[in-house]
């Protein structure tokens, strides 16, 4: 579409883009609702959703363990050596439990389930509509959106915090084994000190609260761009890459304003 | 055969999963006891508490019996009244306990030491410590000192 040259026609430009956006975000939530009476197929289709599990949350594991083990034992260095100048590095354990539980496991779990499985749902679904599966699909009276892409939208959703538990759990073993065999911490206090500051109602829950709520936006991003992807290979890849992009900054934005909810005790 | 290792796979995922939430609950954080079954409170009023935080150990000889379950102040005295939550298992306490704001170390968080007195009768539920030891604020003692060193 043409919008002119010169100022007006970026202006114009400027106001069509505007609105497509607006109209976007529209368009998704009317498609969060148009799936909602698909939710059934978790109890009629549940093979579809363990399947879609498998796809989404098993085989992102290896990813997320590896993260977490590093991020752990990064979190151990790096919180030690700044401990050590203030002779606190008895808090060690608690430093890296609270970092982990309440923001590095789900946000960072949340990433790398955006860019390994997020796409992959998007690339899926698009390339789906692309070769006109799902236009098939609805010829044959099957409907695409809970044949297709509600097991999906439900994996990814039940995926999410439990990998960020994962996440969380694994860091704080890693860095657990470097605090006592590399940093020559007691392995006693280590615990004890971890123990005594982590909450399990207001910090661990809170971090179960965010994975829950990034694994719903997560899915729903990433369902919802490959269903409304440009049915071309290029349109796929555009779909794709806004997966990736969209739902990092979604994260990123919900996890500043659920932050700030949870740290004034709301 | 290929669905049954899909669905086993994911069966260990979901069993992984569960399993570090378990561990994350229990070995990180201190699960809060159920009800107050487990335990039984006593109150105890200080001139001044410190920095003393509600859920900071309430230590015996060095052991944790309890934690500190909520701070309060009396308007009537302009005391703080603290309450303290101690595990059932510790219900032979004597009633002239004795109990002070003491500090971890220099600068490190402040607890409850209590001191056993000599009494045959046990506190109870609801029982008021009658013999305190507030905070030591340490700024206060630097300035009397400073000040006592001054007058000379």
């Amino acid at each position: 579409m043409d919008q002119g040259r010169g100022i007006v026609g970026h202006v114009r430009r400027l106001g069509r883009q505007t609105l497509d956006g607006v109209a976007r975000l529209g368009r998704a939530m009317l498609f969060l609702l148009r799936l909602t009476p698909g939710l059934p197929v978790l109890f009629t289709r549940f093979s579809l959703v363990i399947q879609q599990i498998y796809v989404s949350g098993v085989l992102t594991l290896i990813i997320v363990l590896v993260s977490g083990a590093f991020v752990g034992m990064i979190l151990a260095l790096q919180g030690y050596n700044t401990l050590v100048r203030y002779d606190a590095q008895s808090s060690l354990g608690l430093l890296v439990a609270l970092s982990l539980v309440r923001e590095l496991g789900p946000v960072l779990t949340a990433l790398l389930f955006a860019g390994r499985a997020g796409s992959a749902m998007t690339a899926e679904i698009g390339l789906m509509k692309a070769t006109e599966q799902l236009a098939g699909m609805e010829m044959m009276a099957v409907d695409p959106l809970k044949r297709v892409v509600m097991p999906r939208f439900l994996a990814g959703w039940v995926s999410v915090p439990l990998l960020a538990a994962i996440f969380s759990a694994v860091g704080i073993l890693a860095a657990y084994v470097v605090a006592v065999s590399d940093l020559g911490l007691d392995g006693g206090v280590f615990w004890s000190q971890m123990q005594s500051g982590v909450s399990v109602t207001n910090d661990i829950m809170g971090g179960v609260v965010k994975s829950v709520v990034f694994g719903l936006v997560i899915s729903w991003i990433a369902v919802f761009e490959g269903y409304d992807a440009r049915p071309t290979s290029e349109g796929v890849s555009l779909a794709t890459t806004r997966t990736v992009v969209s739902s990092s900054l979604a994260v990123l934005g919900l996890d500043f304003i659920m932050t700030a909810f949870m740290l004034r005790g709301l | 055969m290929q669905t049954r290792t899909v669905e086993f796979a994911v069966g260990l995922f979901v069993l992984a999963g569960l399993l570090a939430l378990a561990m994350l609950a229990l070995k990180v954080g201190n699960m809060p006891m159920f009800g107050s079954g487990q335990y039984y409170s006593v109150t105890a009023s200080f001139g001044n508490v410190g920095s003393l935080k509600e859920k900071a150990p309430v230590m015996l000889a060095g052991v944790r019996i309890g934690q500190v379950g909520h701070i309060g102040l009396n308007q009537q005295t302009f005391e703080a009244v603290v309450r303290l939550d101690i595990s059932k298992k510790y219900d032979n306490l004597p009633v002239d306990t004795s109990a002070s704001i003491l500090t971890q170390g220099l600068l490190g968080e402040q607890f409850v030491s209590l001191d056993p007195g000599g009494s045959q009768r046990y506190l109870k539920n609801g029982d008021k410590i009658r013999v305190t030891q507030s905070a030591i604020m340490l700024d206060k003692i630097i300035s009397q000192l400073l000040y006592s060193k001054a007058g000379h």
